[in-house]
């Protein structure tokens, strides 16, 4: 535990981190909130991440792991520095999501869930991201994009792929 | 805060308001479609134009017809309109009696509009859900106001039951039932928890709900603590809504600010505090148990019920739970009197419910109609039917615990029980359009994918069985399936809905056996002949 704690002594983001655990008094059931606030300060959950929460929270670490691998939203990988979410509920499959998210793989060479090996776009699926109105929707680095087809998608992942078309 | 104060603000806002009210879609939807820079554009049209002390721009919430959007609104002219470009905000902000000149007008008077019956939506798209003044001056927190100075606890739970609701999320259980169990519960704390974790694929009505009118299901929490006799209150909403969770925070900081939440209100000695819980993307939460569990800071597994969450629920404490559709119902019941919400609907579902309709239609986005609306006109008249001229083939309702209604169904009225004998369920309220070109075997395949992929892991029978039957239909849809695996498929839809632990499991198969039910000739047109057919692979996919 030791090293974890020398590890966080040295980064700021700890101490982010420590306050927002404050903020909840410790609470054990706050965990899910506390690993969001880690998640959105260092991009993925690394190890020593989860153990310096484990320990901040007087869990063990199981627990901490169990739940950061139970749900989607936590990574435990690094992500690329752009991020392309495709959604595949229904209402964007009937309309062809399926076709968007093809041609990005093939584009981009990768498969849903994987980050291109120099580290620029991670392709990430999503099980419905409400924008059921206007789909099939995709949504690039935050931002929803509405009414998406192969050719939009890859003209707006210009630039974030190793070879552009 | 006393009903003086609560009055002053209201009359302040309404006096306040300037004489032409640009009203701008700031919902998630109109927002991707650049509904921002909108109404930026008008704030700056209004200024260029020194109409600041005449016109006023606000941000709403959803308009509704979501594949229009951007959306803008004037006031008290009444005037739509559709594909709004910021390029169009000087001709919007110095229109004239007819309106603004160059701008593309919807018609409020279309179907999509005219056949919608508004309880949950009231405020939707009419106020700023940044503002809890603007809620207030719409007669908002005056149910809150009522039940705490004027009912019972138990007065407040007859009422709940004279109105007949029922449960918004799927289900359809009578909501007053559910509040009395609670009440009577005993216990020292007790929970109310507002179930926004809306994972069904094709679903936006909750979340549409939280981005435009979150003080709605404060309100309708706070009414419910009251009757329940809880102090504290949990919205869980999920992660990918974040907008919802932006508007919600900003509620419950106002609404703490002005005394409407927190001790003492309303001089009552009722406290009542509410705290968001952030999902994290695993669609078994919305199962209430799991839900729990996962407020409690833990995986979301669910666990066998009895005992329910009215008798043991958060921390083992007697805990309410509504979904976010039937809390917005509950401050018009108070307001306006139980009998007047059991006058609308049909003898066992009463009120409204709105739907997300989206997929191969014309018209997508939000409606609200009368429990009993025929899906015919809500599809076909509302809807638009299909866009360029095709043929609506059926309609998904209830998520991947729904089922497929065929086109020859759709004067099925809907309500409960009418939807769950077409072996579908109302569920939380998506309804999604699919037309020729959508092939059954696929769109089961792909239900089961989903469930396959969110099982939670606790039961075998969900676990491995939704794995073994997206096996199968994976061999169907490749043309590599013979009769004896259709046969194999039917048992395990049967085996899985028998025996799974939560509703994820036993809804499961409700997909497969409903296309089978009305489309059972597309799947024996890919079946081989039983020599021809592929080897049997024993090994489990993944």
């Amino acid at each position: 535990m030791a090293r974890v704690l020398r590890h966080a002594s040295g980064d700021k983001r700890f101490k982010i981190l420590e306050a927002h655990i404050k903020k909840f008094q410790g609470r054990q059931d706050a965990l899910i909130e506390v690993l969001h606030k880690a998640q959105e300060l260092f991009g993925f959950l690394e190890d020593d991440l989860l153990l310096f929460v484990a320990y901040r929270l007087k869990l063990p670490p199981s627990r901490v792991y169990g739940v950061a691998t139970f749900y989607h939203f936590f990574t435990l990988k690094p992500q690329g520095a752009h991020t392309c979410v495709v959604c595949l509920g229904t209402a964007c499959y009937v309309k062809g999501s399926d076709r968007v998210l093809a041609a990005i793989e093939q584009a981009a060479k990768i498969r849903a869930g994987e980050t291109t090996p120099d580290r620029q776009l991670s392709l990430l699926t999503a099980r419905c991201i409400g924008a059921c109105g206007i789909a099939p929707a995709v949504v690039y680095d935050g931002t929803v994009s509405p009414r998406q087809s192969p050719e939009l998608a890859l003209e707006q992942l210009k630039g974030w792929l190793p070879h552009a078309h | 805060m006393l009903i003086e104060d609560l009055l002053a603000i209201a009359e302040k806002e309404r006096t306040s308001r300037k004489k032409t009210v640009l009203r701008c879609c700031m919902a998630a939807g109109c927002m991707s479609s650049g509904s921002e820079a909108v109404k930026a554009a008008l704030v700056r049209a209004v200024q260029d134009a020194g109409l600041a002390d005449q016109v006023e721009v606000q941000g709403v919430g959803c308009m509704r017809l979501c594949c229009q959007g951007p959306l803008v609104a004037a006031d008290p002219a009444g005037a739509l309109y559709q594909k709004v470009a910021p390029a169009d905000a000087g001709a919007l902000v110095q229109a004239g009696p007819d309106g603004a000149v160059g701008v593309q007008r919807a018609d409020p008077e279309q179907p999509f509009f005219r056949k919608q019956v508004s309880i949950v939506l009231a405020n939707s798209g009419q106020i700023d859900p940044e503002r809890i003044e603007a809620y207030i001056a719409a007669d908002g927190y005056r149910g809150l106001h009522t039940v705490l100075r004027e009912m019972t606890p138990k007065d407040t739970v007859e009422a709940l039951i004279k109105s007949g609701l029922r449960g918004r999320g799927g289900a359809g259980y009578p909501t007053g039932l559910k509040w009395a169990t609670v009440a009577k519960t005993p216990g020292a704390q007790k929970y109310v928890v507002c179930n926004g974790d809306e994972g069904d694929p094709g679903a936006f009505m909750d979340r549409s709900v939280l981005e435009s009118d979150p003080h709605s299901v404060l309100e309708g929490m706070a009414i419910a603590g009251y009757a329940v006799g809880a102090s504290q209150g949990f919205v869980y909403v999920r992660a990918e809504y974040p907008l919802a969770i932006k508007r919600l925070q900003i509620a419950i900081r106002q609404a703490k600010q002005v005394g409407l939440l927190g001790s003492g209100i309303f001089e009552s000695p009722f406290n009542f505090n509410i705290d968001i819980r952030i999902g994290a993307g695993a669609y078994v939460c919305g199962e209430e148990t799991a839900l729990m569990a996962s407020i409690e800071g833990k995986r979301g597994a669910p666990r066998p019920r009895p005992p329910f969450p009215a008798e043991s629920g958060l921390w083992n404490c007697p805990t309410l739970i509504n979904n976010v559709e039937t809390f917005a119902n509950v401050a018009p019941i108070v307001r306006r009197g139980p009998e007047w919400f059991a006058s609308i609907g049909t003898a066992k579902s009463k009120g409204t419910k709105v739907f997300a309709l989206a997929g191969k239609i014309a018209n997508t986005g939000l409606i609200e109609v009368a429990m009993g609306t025929p899906l015919r006109q809500i599809v076909e008249e509302m809807g638009g039917g299909a866009p360029d001229g095709g043929q609506i083939k059926a309609v998904q309702t209830g998520g991947p615990s729904g089922g497929c209604i065929p086109a020859h169904a759709l004067d099925t009225p809907v309500d409960y029980e009418s939807l769950r004998s077409l072996g579908s369920i109302m569920g939380s309220g998506g309804m999604i359009v699919m037309d020729e070109t959508t092939r059954m075997p696929e769109v089961a395949r792909f239900f089961i994918e989903f469930c396959m992929d969110e099982s939670c892991g606790k039961c075998v029978p969900c676990r491995a069985g939704t794995a073994q039957m997206h096996r199968l239909l994976d061999k169907i849809v490749k043309r590599e399936a013979n009769a004896r695996d259709l046969a194999k498929l039917e048992e395990l839809c049967d085996l899985v809905a028998q025996t799974s632990l939560c509703g994820l499991g036993q809804n499961a198969p409700n997909p497969v056996l409903s296309t089978l039910r009305f489309f059972r000739p597309e799947y024996l047109e890919l079946l081989q002949p039983e020599e021809g057919a592929a080897p049997e692979i024993a090994a489990a996919p993944r």
